[in-house]
């Protein structure tokens, strides 16, 4: 850190309303010239908002920002840029069908010569080391190198300040530790980062200060390498964390879920193709796809449930029955319930009630249609049962889908699937952006219905939890997925270079872990 | 000071209810502002549209009798329009209903009675669903864009109309003119009151709303149509087929907007001639969306545009303009429901400027 005492950007007292919900209050800290600043926070304690304000998309309703010591107002993105602010996003925008060079020629602001503006691009790589061919097409690119793109594109503007937004969400454990060599590089440089995650470890490894945010509110500021992961996650849920409780010993029986060679074609030019998926789930199994986002998961799930059907009729059987070629509402009946990645207009209708939401998957199952009219009492009756045992906050079976938080709408559409009582439950991203009490409870519900010899398929980007979670892990790279193996004997490094696949930077890698890489390629 | 549209939490109810309502007053007073402006009595216009066929008992059959075939076509419609299916094509299906009709009507001769008008209406509703079946098949197989197929399909009919009444279909003792012979007097829909010309299809139209009411809010099939239109992805979660809902709603719209087309020829006009096509097909569409594409509300809604059809005709008469304003104000309503659509979802807020002056942004 600099010896600098004026701060490079000091927040005062920011506050920003939105319709029901106070999303900063009095939100006040400082990030120092070369400072790599946490700001760590459960989803929805307001870490987006807040650096949304710094960049210019949103104004604050109150408080002001302080940079380099003068009062400023950001009012566009344009104007933060100007100022020397970078940012990278969690979602990338990029064109799929351009090149490297014309997806950053697109987003600056001045317009520069694609020959100058290719040197500067190389010189910016070379000096941080970020390996990027200018020339390939963005929709051949793995996820971090899209990143790397994002990088780039905010490094040539020189920036003061970059602000990284979850950027280690969709990365292999290999490409975090690459990004963090780049991060500490600009630091060192006079660079200040503001580094958006609820990740404490990378915290803890990366990061000089922590800001700690929850619901809207500032928490602490700390210093991570003094504090323990486990005391930063108190702060951040604001209670003691809660533990999954996994009876020892648990019986797995025989085989239920059989998923043998199934190949899908890719729904749209860009998407991805299953290519000979194969696995095995046992009753009381909790079987995990781990894998980086946008390699298949996806179809795997539309796969699996029947929203997308195989002309195999064996690709996927349960039991011995053969679903292959069955409708979603047939292999409902026959027991495999899905949920979804998309909670809003996919796993659930926003605009519907709960009750009618009840109807959307359960109404086969549980007889909620009698001579084509829908028995609107069992319905609200099924609805009501799910709520309380699942301890949904929602004023009744009447309201609407979407009034729920994502959390609570989510600890519904498992508790509606799981109350079913499913032979076999695939789902994805069952605890992606769900507060951390609800989290817990949506693990121990799988947890139970494992134990009642169902098997369970969970499909999820989050390592932690797969590996917290489950009995057995895949990776899925590239809609290949890889031979299973237990989570008891799994090794994180090799699970690692699984997810970065052919994609991944063996090169780079090498560099890392000379042993593994050369396992991996031969 | 600023104005926002700002998301609601959730959609709201009120602004359901209010913005037709609005839609109706807000072509009312721009009707009057234009029609002054061109030097004509807008006030007087506005109220001989709007208010006097309410008024006066004696234009009430009309309204009716014109509302009827809105209210059919506009429930058929809108069950497409939920699943988010565009059916522009109801004209032509209108006029293959009607053709069907007068198609059994022809073929049976002098005979007459209730097995035979039961049959015409059964043909127009078989007629109706025919000329739905091409856009769906192009839809479903070859994904062609329904609205365009649908809406060229109406001229097809047109076709069809001018080759059977200037052709085959021919009255022998019209003097040449391109029409249909009348209907017999027993081929004809029965009178509901006497000395009226309100004819049985009203009672169909009264009812039908309420059947349809019944279907969309309590059976699965209304469910699916829900769903589909709501998020097309959840309802394949579901396990609803969307190449089967796409088949059903452009079927379903066929085969109302034949049904209207048979019980306005069997019932009002009692021949077809070229000018058989009168744009129902069309205004339904209207009717479908001033009536929130809720069943009870296309009741209403097509007794308001009615309203508007038998108003311009007085008009002409009193105040000497076109009957084709009547047109105007339909146009100009539904751009006003489209519109105000948007505060269903979002509200309007009025923001004073922040009290920090902007600085400038160069702070190096």
């Amino acid at each position: 850190m600099g010896t600098d005492t004026i701060a490079r950007l000091e927040l005062k007292s920011i506050t920003k309303r939105f319709p029901g919900v106070l999303a900063n209050d009095q939100v006040s800290f400082s990030v120092l010239p070369g400072e790599i600043h946490a700001l760590l926070g459960e989803n929805g304690a307001g870490k987006s908002t807040l650096v949304k304000m710094i960049y210019g998309i949103m104004q604050p309703d109150g408080g002001e920002i302080r940079w380099n010591g003068e009062r400023i107002v950001v009012p566009n993105p344009k104007a933060a840029r100007k100022l020397g602010i970078g940012m990278v996003f969690q979602h990338f925008s990029l064109f799929e069908a351009m090149t490297v060079l014309e997806n950053i020629a697109l987003g600056m602001d001045a317009k520069i010569p694609a020959r100058e503006l290719e040197a500067r691009i190389k010189e910016v790589m070379s000096q941080y080391g970020l390996k990027l061919e200018p020339h390939r097409i963005v929709s051949t690119l793995s996820v971090g190198e899209r990143q790397r793109i994002e990088i780039v594109r905010a490094l040539l503007l020189n920036p003061k300040l970059l602000i990284m937004d979850e950027p280690t969400s969709v990365l292999t454990p290999q490409e975090v530790e690459q990004l963090f060599i780049v991060l500490r590089k600009l630091a060192s440089e006079g660079c200040s980062i503001l580094y958006i995650s609820h990740k404490l470890h990378e915290i803890k490894a990366l990061c000089h200060t922590a800001t700690i945010l929850r619901g809207g509110k500032l928490v602490d500021t700390c210093n991570p390498s003094v504090e323990t992961s486990r005391s930063m996650a108190e702060k951040m849920i604001g209670g003691n964390l809660k533990t999954i409780e996994k009876a020892e010993g648990r019986a797995i029986g025989r085989e239920k879920l059989i998923v043998n060679r199934l190949n899908m074609p890719a729904r749209s030019h860009f998407g991805v193709s299953l290519k000979d998926i194969t696995f095995t789930v046992r009753e009381g199994e909790i079987f995990g796809i781990a894998g980086v986002a946008g390699n298949g998961q996806n179809a795997l799930l539309l796969a699996l449930s029947g929203e997308t059907l195989t002309d195999d009729p064996g690709a996927i059987t349960v039991d011995g029955a053969q679903l292959g070629k069955l409708t979603a509402k047939q292999r409902r009946l026959a027991g495999v319930s899905s949920v979804p990645e998309e909670r809003n207009g996919h796993a659930a209708v926003p605009e519907f009630t709960l009750a009618d939401n009840s109807v959307l998957t359960a109404r086969d199952r549980l007889g909620m249609v009698k001579v084509g009219l829908i028995d609107q009492k069992a319905a609200r009756t099924y609805a009501g049962e799910v709520i309380s045992t699942f301890a949904v906050k929602a004023l009744g079976p009447g309201s609407t889908a979407g009034s729920l938080s994502g959390g609570n709408l989510q600890k519904y559409i498992m508790g509606r699937e799981i109350m079913q009582n499913p032979a076999v439950l695939v789902v994805s991203q069952p605890t992606w952006g769900v507060d951390a009490g609800a989290a817990a409870a949506i693990h121990q519900a799988l947890v139970d219905l494992a134990a009642a010899g169902s098997a369970i398929v969970v499909i999820s980007q989050d390592l932690d939890e797969l590996l917290s979670l489950c009995d057995t892990l895949a990776v899925i790279n590239e809609g290949r997925l890889s031979p299973a193996m237990k989570v008891a004997d799994a090794d994180i490094e090799e699970i690692g270079l699984l997810m970065g696949g052919v994609h991944g930077d063996p090169a780079a890698t090498a560099n890392l872990h000379p042993e593994l890489a050369h396992a991996h390629q031969a | 000071m600023r104005i926002k549209l700002e998301k609601r939490p959730e959609p709201s109810t009120l602004m359901a209810f209010a913005t037709p309502i609005a839609s109706v007053l807000l072509t009312m007073a721009i009707g009057v502002i234009v029609f002054d402006a061109l030097g004509i009595k807008g006030e007087k216009a506005v109220i001989d549209i709007f208010l006097t066929p309410l008024l006066s008992s004696y234009k009430w059959q009309d309204v009716a009798v014109k509302a009827a075939p809105l209210i059919i076509i506009a429930l058929g419609l809108s069950i497409g329009n939920r699943a988010q299916v565009w059916n522009i094509g109801a004209e032509g299906q209108y006029i293959i209903g009607a053709l069907a009709a007068a198609g059994v009507g022809i073929a049976a001769g002098g005979a007459g009675g209730g097995i035979i008008i039961t049959l015409m209406i059964l043909a127009g509703i078989l007629g109706g669903t025919f000329w739905a079946v091409f856009p769906a098949f192009l839809k479903t197989r070859l994904n062609v864009n329904e609205i365009l197929t649908s809406l060229m399909l109406t001229y097809v009919a047109l076709q069809v109309l001018g080759y059977l009444v200037g052709g085959p279909w021919k009255d022998p003792n019209g003097r040449n003119f391109p029409a249909t012979a009348p209907l017999h007097a027993d081929q004809t829909l029965p009178i509901l009151f006497p000395s009226t010309t309100v004819h049985l299809g009203v009672a169909i139209a009264i009812v039908l709303p309420f059947v349809f009411w019944l279907i969309m809010s309590r059976s699965v099939f209304g469910f699916q149509i829900r769903v589909v239109g709501s998020a097309p992805d959840a309802a394949r979660h579901g396990g609803f087929d969307a190449k089967q809902t796409i088949w059903l709603s452009l079927l379903i719209g066929g085969g109302m907007a034949g049904l209207a087309g048979a019980l306005e020829f069997a019932g009002s006009l009692k021949a077809i001639n070229l000018g058989f096509p009168s744009g129902y097909g069309f205004t339904a569409i209207i009717v479908s969306f001033l009536g929130r594409l809720n069943p009870i509300g296309c009741l209403i809604a097509g007794i308001v545009l009615a309203v508007t059809y038998v108003g311009g005709q007085v008009a002409q008469t009193t105040v000497h303009i076109p009957n084709s304003t009547a047109g105007i104000f339909q146009a100009m309503m539904l751009f006003f429901i489209l519109a105000s659509d948007i505060l269903i979802r979002y509200r309007v807020r009025f923001i004073g400027s922040p009290k920090v002056s902007a600085l400038p942004a160069a702070g190096e």
